[in-house]
């Protein structure tokens, strides 16, 4: 099948196939963007990887905008004179070829200096000469060859990013001080009274006291500000235990080379924040070419054109403005395949509105004019003509977003599973230094100092601290390389203690690209079928197009007579055979009885035939995962749309699954709210720009996406659409982390046992912390790595099944 | 013995000259993207290749 499949783009031809320069090509796209490399000497673009590329769309004066200075201004990162740079998001960017071809951009255009690709997250940076090109041209030649920018308000708002580096900075200085503390008190291990190591053991001691003062006061700064805001909130977190290890570690050791007690307890003290650092820097898993604060800016235009007339002189006059400057009352023109940036009232023009960014519908809603439009919706052909009612914060769709569950943030709230367990740790500890201390006051009271810091050195709960991060770090991964992504890991924690399951209908649990089609009424002859099928062709309607596609092949005709009527259907001829597809005025049928589905109704020489239905398809493995969560979870539906799949949906889904239907996004969030009053932990599985209330509102919110890429709201986890069977896979794994934390605890408990024995009993010495701490922490490091890869294998286990 | 003082000053400045380029290396932001140069690394040869065959070509029609 090599012969039909794009040269270009890789996609299948179908019929009409392009050859040119021995080579297939889907469209005249492809052709153009092949013509373009090959021309330019860069045809090594089809080398690094067969068919990398994607189809060009129209532009249209679709970047207009660029040309306006401020807008263009806000954008540029740098502006000095003749160069500029500017950075950009490609969500195409997704091999070695696009990396390539887009860091050879100045062999296409001579006025680009340098272009950067940063793969991880898909972004170009072009330093180009802005005498000899514009930035509107650089997005253009970028749009040409396919790798179109993708350029939303979310760019406008946010000032440049500052990159946190200071986690690396504070691993670099404790690892580099942990190793050369090492070095310096390694003699002294061994105890060996040589005359040159006595007689050099100060400085070696003062070196290492050296080395440890970074890492106490700017390494581990963030354990001591934590444990004083703990301590303030009288929370006695993880951090405290472990602040006050650090502080009695670092005073202890200058005192002992101080008084020349002994070598103090620096290797340890390096160690110790070192390895917690590491762990730090393990969890911190990020997928840095997924959002996760996603609103409803990133779906939206910066600019769009306003068409302003003078009122003496009939001249119409259109300009691009900011989408914050639109005002009540202006007019603005929407091109095809623009977004309605505001709630507006259609003035002219055939709108043909998908609001499947807003709701997850994928059937377009055809308006006509005087009809109100909601923002958010994407006009599909040809340019409207709109009159705004409201501004972007005050639409119908941005309202949402001043809920105050937007500005909550779940992770302050919520208390993990360590800081759980350090207050009693904590507690235990200091009952123990201060009992042990007594008794030795009243035994040797020399003692009594050394005991109380040493018991409180060896119970620095180092290895309790290591085993969360690294186990679901480890397990962030896991689900990572199974295309779950989730925001951090305290979402893993927080996902193992849910009870409750929403998911949301349209586009969640059913899937956006394929419908399910049937037939009610009269055979159709196969004449009648052929006919019915090129008078399809002819019509770019979406419901044209997908009943196209479900039909069997015919031989193309060509058609006598067409005509499209906007919002009722299309009627076709050929030779004596005429044909109504549409709404049921339009094909004659005045049966009116109340139908929920999507229907498209056909009549042949004016007499009625029958109706196609649309059903929802409903994602591969719905019902497995709705019969295997039914036993642990509480299920809900909650619904966008109304009741026409009411019965399917309670014929396939367990009996107690509540199905709650025609819910706006308020209401979404209100009954999750709800469920929470209830004391119910609850997941939200959304996808829409109308779910973002929910999802914000619920303990995790998971948002299905078709495209990990390009578009998803706020929330705490992305899944990609193909592994939704694998949702109780995923949730069985996060409660199974916990049990493996839990047993890791027991044992970090049983080293602490050991050392404590130590400590109670005066024999600490610092040989024994400088084994017993490093050998803890590894240990439990290498425990929980090992079983979280174990029970990570189940995801692929239960994949190899399918 | 003083030859100690100076092998710990020159040990520590090596360790020292090491880390300070580390803190350089961060800051300059290479380790931002850790994963695009790994694939760029590998283009420069191809470049090369190319223009190669290109300037045997044009060798070829000189001979010829």
């Amino acid at each position: 099948m090599s012969e039909s499949t794009c040269f270009h783009c890789g996609i299948d031809c179908d019929k009409t196939v392009i050859k040119f320069d021995q080579k297939t090509f889907c469209c005249n796209g492809c052709k153009t963007v092949y013509d373009i490399f090959s021309s330019n000497d860069l045809s090594c673009y089809y080398d690094l990887q067969s068919a990398p590329g994607a189809i060009p769309k129209e532009i249209q004066g679709k970047y207009d905008y660029l040309d306006t200075d401020i807008i263009a201004k806000k954008l540029i990162e740098f502006d000095g004179g003749n160069t500029q740079i500017i950075t950009l998001y490609i969500p195409h960017i997704h091999c070695s070829s696009c990396i390539w071809i887009l860091e050879n951009l100045h062999k296409l255009q001579p006025a680009v200096t340098t272009s950067q690709v940063n793969f991880p997250k898909k972004t170009v940076r072009i330093t180009f000469k802005s005498d000899a090109i514009s930035l509107k041209e650089v997005v253009i030649l970028l749009h040409t060859i396919g790798y179109e920018p993708y350029i939303s308000l979310d760019d406008y708002a946010t000032a440049k990013k500052k990159i946190d580096r200071s986690l690396l900075y504070k691993l670099g200085i404790a690892g580099f001080a942990f190793g050369n503390v090492m070095f310096l008190s390694f003699p002294e291990y061994f105890e060996v009274s040589e005359y040159w190591l006595e007689q050099y053991k100060p400085i070696f001691r003062w070196l290492m006291f050296a080395f440890s003062i970074p890492v106490v006061f700017y390494a581990a700064q963030e354990y001591f500000i934590s444990a004083y805001k703990g301590l303030r909130s009288k929370l006695l977190n993880i951090d405290v235990p472990i602040a006050l290890g650090i502080l009695v570690l670092f005073l202890r050791s200058t005192a002992e080379i101080i008084f020349d007690w002994g070598t103090g307890f620096f290797d340890s003290l390096t160690g110790l924040i070192f390895f917690l650092l590491l762990g730090k820097f393990f969890q911190k898993k990020t997928y840095s070419f997924l959002s996760f604060e996603r609103d409803y800016k990133s779906y939206f235009p910066i600019a769009v054109t306003r068409i302003s007339i003078a009122k003496h002189k009939k001249e119409r006059k259109e300009e691009n403005i900011q989408i914050y400057d639109i005002k009540k009352g202006d007019r603005l023109l929407i091109r095809n395949g623009e977004l309605i940036p505001v709630d507006a009232i259609l003035i002219d023009g055939n709108a043909q509105i998908d609001y499947s960014f807003v709701t997850g519908e994928s059937e377009s809603v055809n308006k006509q004019s005087g009809d109100t439009l909601f923002a958010g919706g994407r006009q599909l052909y040809g340019a409207i003509e709109i009159e705004v009612l409201k501004s972007v914060e005050q639409s119908y769709l941005t309202q949402l977003w001043s809920n105050d569950v937007f500005n909550t943030d779940k992770s302050a709230s919520f208390t993990n599973l360590t800081d759980i367990i350090s207050k009693y740790f904590t507690i235990a500890i200091l009952c123990i230094a201060i009992i042990s201390t007594s008794y030795w006051l009243f035994t040797d009271v020399s003692k009594a100092i050394h005991v109380f810091t040493a018991v409180l050195i060896i119970a620095c709960p180092c290895a309790l601290a290591l085993a969360r991060p690294f186990a679901l770090g480890n397990i962030l991964r896991i689900f990572g390389k199974n295309k779950f992504y989730l925001k951090n890991a305290d979402v893993i924690e927080r996902l193992a203690l849910t009870d409750t399951i929403i998911f949301d209908k349209t586009g969640t649990i059913t899937t956006t690209i394929t419908s399910n089609v049937t037939y009610e009424g009269m055979q159709l002859t196969p004449e009648e079928e052929s006919l019915l099928k090129n008078t399809l062709r002819a019509s770019n309607h979406p419901l044209s197009r997908t009943l196209y596609n479900v039909l069997a092949e015919h031989d193309i005709l060509t058609l006598d007579e067409y005509q499209e009527y906007v919002g009722k259907g299309i009627e076709g001829k050929s030779a004596d055979h005429t044909i109504k597809i549409g709404s049921p005025n339009f094909v004659g049928n005045e049966d009116l009885s109340k139908v929920f589905n999507t229907t498209v109704h056909v009549s042949t020489n004016d007499e009625y035939k029958g109706h196609y239905t649309f059903h929802n398809q409903y994602r591969n493995g719905v019902k497995k995962v709705f019969n295997q969560l039914f036993k642990n979870y509480q299920l809900a539906i909650l619904s966008g749309d109304n009741e026409g799949e009411k019965e399917y949906l309670q014929k396939v889904l367990p009996e107690n699954t509540s199905l709650i239907f025609n819910q706006k996004p308020d209401d979404k969030l209100n009954y999750i709210k709800m469920l929470q009053r209830q004391l119910k932990k609850v997941i939200m599985v959304g996808d829409g720009l109308n779910d973002a209330g929910a999802l914000a509102q619920s303990d995790v919110g998971i948002a299905v996406s078709e495209n990990v890429n390009v578009f998803s709201p706020a929330c705490d986890g992305i899944l990609d659409a193909s592994r939704f069977d694998k949702i109780s896979t995923y949730l069985m794994i996060s409660k199974n982390v916990i049990k493996i934390i839990k047993s890791s605890f027991i044992l970090s408990f049983l080293y602490n046992c050991v050392g404590l024995y130590f400590a109670v009993t005066g024999q600490l010495s610092p040989i024994i912390a400088a084994i017993l701490m490093p050998l803890s922490s590894i240990s439990i490091i290498v425990y929980v790595t090992i079983l979280t890869n174990w029970i990570g294998q189940k995801v692929n286990d239960n994949h190899k099944d399918l | 013995m003083y030859v100690i003082y100076i092998l710990l000053t020159i040990s520590i400045i090596v360790a020292i000259v090491f880390f300070i380029s580390f803190i350089i290396s961060v800051r300059n932001g290479q380790y931002d993207d850790v994963y695009t140069p790994s694939i760029r690394m590998l283009f420069e040869d191809e470049l090369i290749k190319e223009n190669k065959e290109k300037s045997s070509e044009s060798n070829k029609t000189k001979q010829s």
